[in-house]
């Protein structure tokens, strides 16, 4: 186990790499689904801000 | 109209786009992970040291398939920039515009991966040669296309200028490409190929080509998600978006449409 994070002395340079990878590519996922949350709270606050001036007289 | 101009134009249409691609992109994602673990055991438990490199070319599995897809998502934008710029389609705005920040995603992984196996093997983190050169050059034409594209307040315009950029950059993808052949620099030459025999054998080869296949699937699963904000965010006024809107109870956490 011990030799296979070694990577033959090479592991300081493919661990980060790999990290880099799924990190960069994580963050690529959940930006669009942050993303989609503010929006459709934007689009349900403007909705209602509408509602509400058309119910006030 | 004949019926493919007609699938077309159904497809084309926002609220149609956005459910098919809310039905495609949890499938996607998921295809991509299975496929990008496989090829992650394949690359760093299944496959024999390099005999020059030791087991410092496993940066190998993932640093080639996303300069790959560094230039394939340039490629895809470029397509969609120029259909948006000629025909004015909404739709390729939107995935013009939704493929740069997963192209540039992409890029940087490519040169932080590089950097890592260059300072082992060429003993520098970075140097001048031509195919480092032209892939910053590359991670800049995605940041300025997606700089311009928030620069400006109408989206649409936005669209369409940021478009150009993307056009205009196209130039540097072939650069990218042949650079290893046109300079001959400390960057190694091509090893797979897709006319005639690569240079690497089965058991290196199979995880690289999983890989890429994975990282291709992601692709289109990141597009697909990036696109759907984007339709919502453009047709905030009109119904589908509004019901849409309505739908998504408070604590959605956005998988379904």
């Amino acid at each position: 186990m011990t030799d296979f994070f070694a990577m033959g002395g090479y592991g300081t340079y493919i661990w980060p790499s790999y990290a880099v990878f799924l990190i960069v590519l994580a963050i690529d996922a959940i930006a669009p689904r942050l993303r989609r949350k503010r929006v459709l709270a934007e689009l349900r606050g403007k909705l209602k801000r509408r509602q509400a001036r058309e119910t006030t007289p | 109209m004949n019926p493919l101009v007609l699938w077309f134009h159904k497809i084309g249409s926002p609220p149609t786009f956005y459910r098919i691609a809310g039905a495609f992109a949890p499938w996607l994602f998921g295809i991509a992970v299975l496929l990008g673990a496989l090829a992650l055991y394949g690359g760093l438990v299944l496959a024999p040291r390099d005999y020059q490199q030791g087991d410092a070319y496993r940066i190998i599995f993932v640093h080639v398939p996303c300069a790959w897809m560094g230039l394939f998502a340039y490629g895809f934008m470029a397509v969609n920039a120029f259909i948006a710029l000629v025909w004015r389609i909404k739709l390729s705005e939107i995935l013009a515009m939704a493929s740069a920040p997963v192209g540039a995603a992409f890029t940087f992984i490519t040169l932080v991966t590089g950097s890592l196996w260059g300072k082992p093997m060429w003993g520098t983190w970075w140097t001048w040669d031509a195919r480092l050169t032209s892939e910053l050059v590359l991670l800049f034409l995605y940041l300025g296309v997606i700089g311009l594209y928030h620069a400006i307040e109408d989206r649409r315009q936005a669209a369409r200028a940021a478009s150009f950029l993307a056009l205009i950059g196209i130039i540097n993808v072939p650069i990218v490409h042949f650079s290893v052949n046109w300079w001959n620099t400390l960057h190694q030459a091509q090893t797979v190929r897709l006319l005639g025999p690569s240079k690497i054998s089965g058991d290196m080869i199979w995880p690289l080509l999983t890989m890429a296949l994975a990282t291709h699937l992601w692709f289109f699963a990141s597009l697909l998600a990036r696109a759907r904000v984007g339709l919502l965010e453009l047709e905030g006024g009109k119904d589908w978006a509004r019901d849409v809107a309505l739908a998504a109870a408070p604590g959605d956490n956005g998988t379904r449409s």
